[in-house]
């Protein structure tokens, strides 16, 4: 009974539970107006800054990145070209070389056989001069024994020396007119 | 709370409505009057703002401690509320509100599971109707300032793309569900979730408490122990509850701001 009466008494003294007091309306309002402010004027704002520098430094790292890749791109391209240059410097060189080398080859072929040349024309004419000089010594030697000859034959000596030579240089120049066209 | 009338000896109380009206313990009879479930609500806002405060005095690139935890929940309303329901140029625009929505409603929900507070904030009408009203505010403020005062009814009242005939019923149900009810189902829904949580634990405690400790009959007890047991699952349940309705409010304004935000019905 008690007990009844109490919970009626408590439900017709409770206010309605949709209808505000104005001093739920009140402190609702200060506690938004704390909360909101808080937020709206000094948290986000602080958050957001944060955020916008990390977004900052991630895109300032990946620019950097960029750049540092491009500068060595760059300089890959530049060091290919030196090699570039550098190669073709050495083909040119080389080639030069070459060409100096089969120059002075050349040369020494042409000094070498010029030396040749001179040397072979040298030992003709020594060999010439010799064979002049023996076939003098020849001729000399052979007048006097086929004139000796000759004498010791007829068994008698011939006076006339003059006659003598005369006749034996005819027959030796008859002698040389045959056998000159067999030895050149 | 029960103890109040405690005069009634082994009388059991079922917990009422009375629940949500303790005395008034300051400037009673004026704008201004105090009574525990204002005082949660303050201490409550204290707390936030002090806990954002300090977590964010002076936030470092690379977040430590409390910073961390700040950082997190702030992103959660972000990420998973303005920017997912409003993009992200709008979800800035309306981040403050939502920010601020999110962790009031939460903060004054979770009061009601906290010991020695053991009241939800938002088991008063005040502070719900209130963040409604505010919520209405905004979301027709913006449509009226992004498609001008008459497209913005135009569009409301009268959507495009129905046969004119048809606007006979279509525009009273509108101009009632959009103006009307909106803002009444946002007061009501996280009213009744909290008032309703709020009795099912002091039903559940006050129960145990009653049958462990103020009455001897010895075939009680059990029932004593299984009514702790239910109180405690129905803890972990309102936990949940009071994410979910602090979520669905903040959720539901920044749906109800998009939709105002764009023409297209």
């Amino acid at each position: 009974m008690t007990t009844i009466q109490t919970v009626v008494l408590a439900a017709e003294e409770t206010p309605s539970p949709v209808l505000p007091q104005p001093y739920d309306i009140v402190w609702s309002l200060v506690c938004l107006v704390i909360v909101g402010l808080v937020f709206w004027k000094k948290v986000l704002p602080l958050f957001q800054k944060v955020l916008n520098e990390r977004t900052e430094r991630i895109e300032g790292g990946i620019a950097k990145a960029e750049q540092a890749q491009a500068q060595a791109q760059q300089a890959l391209e530049e060091y290919r070209a030196q090699l570039a240059e550098a190669r073709a410097e050495a083909a040119r060189i080389r080639d030069d070389a070459r060409a100096e080398g089969q120059q002075i080859i050349d040369e020494m072929r042409a000094r070498a056989q010029a030396e040749s040349d001179r040397i072979v024309a040298q030992g003709r004419a020594q060999l010439e001069a010799q064979r002049v000089q023996i076939v003098a010594e020849l001729r000399a030697d052979l007048g006097r024994v086929a004139v000796d000859l000759a004498s010791r034959v007829v068994g008698e000596s011939l006076e006339d020396e003059a006659r003598q030579r005369g006749t034996v240089d005819r027959f030796l120049d008859e002698l040389d007119a045959v056998s000159a066209p067999a030895n050149k | 709370m029960l103890a109040s009338s405690s005069e009634g000896g082994s009388a059991y109380h079922p917990p009422s409505v009375a629940e949500f009206f303790p005395d008034v313990i300051l400037f009673a009879g004026t704008p201004f009057a105090i009574d525990r479930v204002m005082l949660v609500r303050l201490l409550m806002t204290v707390v936030v703002a002090v806990f954002f405060l300090v977590a964010m005095r002076s936030p470092k690139l690379v977040p430590r401690g409390v910073q961390n935890a700040a950082e997190y929940f702030l992103d959660f309303v972000r990420k998973h509320i303005a920017e997912d329901i409003l993009g992200r140029e709008q979800g800035k625009r309306f981040l403050p509100l939502l920010t601020t929505l999110f962790f009031l409603i939460f903060a004054c929900n979770v009061s009601g599971i906290i010991p020695l507070l053991n009241m939800p904030g938002t088991a008063r009408v005040g502070l719900p109707m209130v963040l409604a009203v505010v919520t209405y505010i905004v979301f027709n403020y913006a449509g009226i300032k992004a498609q001008g005062f008459g497209p913005y009814l135009k569009n409301n009242l009268f959507p495009p793309g129905v046969p004119k005939p048809v606007y006979i019923l279509l525009t009273p149900v509108e101009l009632l569900s959009t103006f009307v009810i909106r803002p009444v189902t946002l007061t009501f829904r996280l009213l009744g979730n909290m008032m309703s949580g709020h009795l099912v634990l002091v039903l559940f405690f006050g129960a145990s408490w009653y049958m462990l400790f103020q009455i001897s009959d010895l075939w009680l007890k059990p029932v004593g122990v299984l009514s702790l047991a239910m109180g405690f699952v129905f803890t972990l349940f309102e936990m949940l509850v009071q994410f979910l309705q602090a979520y669905i409010f903040t959720l539901l304004a920044a749906v109800y701001i998009d939709g105002a935000l764009h023409a297209e019905h």
